[in-house]
């Protein structure tokens, strides 16, 4: 088989010179991707990016401005049924009928794909006891915890069995274990055969998750690969050293005229070696006076990679 | 998809929205009894008790010798549905403003059916709060004289008149930005052109000014057949004129909540 074909046949997702415009303001600039099937690919940004609005037009919600997308070989445009049977979608709002109870909720989704009786029962059963539902099953979501509306709001979607999952900021606002019950399920799916879009606004969220990262900033995707492709990125592993005054600082800098300095900060960073020695070398060469507060050896993460193509310092987590 | 198809999967996905409407409106029992059936009742027995004797003395001719209530009824049934504009058009802010709504979008499901689950479950909240209605003013004293046939038009032209202002609640539920809004932009529909017009006393007692809106619009229409349908009196071309507005308010809703179901 043409190599070509072939790669274009197991593309999910295939997105080219996307824009859109809300008046004046540019939300895409022209975005091109492609998500391989059985991937999780992570739209990583900050507020504003364009992230959701790229999940918008992917789902069929909004039209583009221009350019092409099309989902699983079908063009979001001109096929947008075909792609609405292929793909689910949980977005960052909670689209859990609130009046309705979590088995309720399930079996109206089951009704509106036309599912038989039995199948949809068979599916909501499955789906509840999978995301340790049951208990919530005759009740209304006022009483759920925010990990659990999430986790129904989930089984919503897949209660289609979609080839495709758009999941917009999963994880936003849950507590720390919620996360990690989400982070176990994304990775479940995809073991099932399942593609998953997800957008973030963690950097620890896509580092785990995501086999491939954009990184979209003002509407451009400013960078993109593997976790590890995009931290080799970065320069080398530093050591950073912070002072208790600006005259030790001052001393050390002059110790070592390797480094760079942050007066601000009161913080110098030196490029680090691998192996204990340098790190001696260095304390060594520090001598005795000079009032060294804090040391950690920093190598590189994705937080330094969004830092160096964005300029943009990250979100920082406060969970 | 053949045509046959999409009208069965249609009429299905219409049924399973009016499926949870009705749900909804199950779990929100207190709550609706309270808007939809105690609020009627309190105006009815607060205008018949209160102000009931007054007003009848003034209403001479037009009341034909009968008790003001015997008036007064058609005019609360109007007002009770009426009333179900601010809860209809809630419901769809709700689900426009949660993420409900996106959610069926990325759905196969047929465009139209949430906004027909929503237009059916409140005409069928409306006709069983107007039958509680009618039950309560019986037995303070309402006495109709309508036929058979009378009934069943009253019940045709109640049921018209809901499905228009449901229509009218949804296409404003659909271009208001949060629940306040939509109660808000419904009220002249509740409350302002009920009282402009022939629900509780006849237009020709108003001042000239209001006397030519209050006589030409639809509530006056709605309200004159149904008070000439249950009083038993002729009722002339004024059903036909009450569904011709009901039709034309039903239409023009209809186009403005596709349309703006569409844009959103």
């Amino acid at each position: 088989m043409n190599a070509i074909t072939d790669q274009a046949t197991r593309a999910a997702v295939s997105v080219t010179g996307l824009r859109k415009a809300y008046g004046e303001k540019v939300v895409l600039e022209g975005v091109d991707l492609t998500i391989r099937e059985g991937e999780i690919f992570a739209l990583l940004g900050p507020n504003g990016a364009g992230k959701t609005t790229i999940v918008r037009i992917l789902s069929t919600l909004i039209p583009a401005d221009a350019g092409t997308a099309t989902i699983m070989g079908y063009d979001v445009r001109g096929e947008a049924g075909a792609v609405r049977a292929v793909i689910g979608v949980t977005g960052q709002f909670s689209a859990v009928d609130d009046l309705l109870t979590g088995e309720e909720n399930l079996l109206l989704i089951g009704r509106l794909l036309h599912l038989p009786a039995t199948v949809r029962r068979e599916r909501a059963f499955e789906l509840l006891e999978r995301f340790d539902l049951v208990d919530a099953a005759r009740q209304t979501p006022a009483t759920f915890s925010g990990g659990m509306k999430r986790r129904l709001d989930l089984a919503m979607t897949l209660m289609g069995r979609p080839r495709l999952i758009f999941l917009d900021e999963p994880t936003t606002g849950l507590d720390p274990r919620s996360r990690q019950t989400m982070w176990q399920i994304i990775r479940e799916l995809v073991r099932e055969g399942v593609t998953i879009l997800l957008t973030t606004q963690y950097l620890d969220e896509a580092d785990r998750l995501a086999d491939r990262i954009a990184v979209l900033d003002h509407g451009h995707i400013v960078a993109e690969g593997t976790p590890e492709e995009l931290k080799r990125r970065m320069p080398g592993a530093h050591i950073r050293l912070r002072f208790t005054d600006a005259a030790s600082l001052a001393e050390a800098a002059r110790e070592l005229p390797e480094s760079t300095r942050d007066d601000e900060q009161l913080v110098l960073r030196m490029p680090y070696e691998r192996g204990i020695r340098s790190l001696r070398d260095m304390v060594a060469r520090l001598g005795d006076d000079v009032a060294v507060e804090d040391l950690s050896i920093h190598t590189p993460d994705l937080d330094d990679v969004f830092f160096a193509v964005t300029g943009n310092v990250p979100k920082e987590e406060t969970r | 998809m053949s045509t046959l198809t999409a009208l069965s999967f249609a009429a299905e996905d219409s049924a399973t929205m009016l499926g949870r409407e009705l749900k909804h409106s199950v779990r929100l029992l207190r709550l609706l009894i309270v808007s939809a059936i105690l609020v009627p009742v309190v105006m009815l027995l607060l205008f018949d008790y209160i102000l009931g004797r007054t007003i009848g003395h003034g209403l001479g001719s037009a009341a034909r010798g009968a008790p003001y209530v015997d008036f007064l009824v058609p005019g609360i049934l109007i007002l009770t549905v009426a009333g179900s504009c601010g809860p209809t058009a809630i419901n769809v802010t709700l689900d426009m403003t949660g993420g409900f709504v996106d959610r069926i979008r990325t759905m196969a499901v047929t465009r139209g059916s949430l906004l027909a689950g929503h237009v059916g479950g409140s005409v069928l909240r409306t006709l069983v709060a107007t039958t509680a209605i009618t039950g309560v003013a019986l037995l303070v004293g309402f006495r109709p004289k309508a036929s058979v046939a009378g009934w069943l038009a009253v019940v045709g032209i109640v049921a018209a008149f809901s499905f228009a202002l449901a229509w009218l609640s949804a296409a404003i539920g659909l271009v208001s930005k949060s629940v306040a809004g939509a109660n808000g932009s419904t009220l002249p529909l509740q409350f302002l052109l009920p009282f402009l017009s022939s629900t509780f006393v006849p237009v020709d007692s108003m001042p000239a000014g209001v006397r030519w809106f209050a006589a030409n619009q639809p509530f006056t229409a709605v309200v004159d057949s149904l008070r000439a349908l249950l009083t038993g009196t002729p009722a002339g071309n004024t059903p036909y004129v009450a569904l011709a507005w009901c039709a034309a308010i039903a239409l023009v809703a209809y186009l403005w909540a596709q349309a703006s179901f569409r844009r959103t």
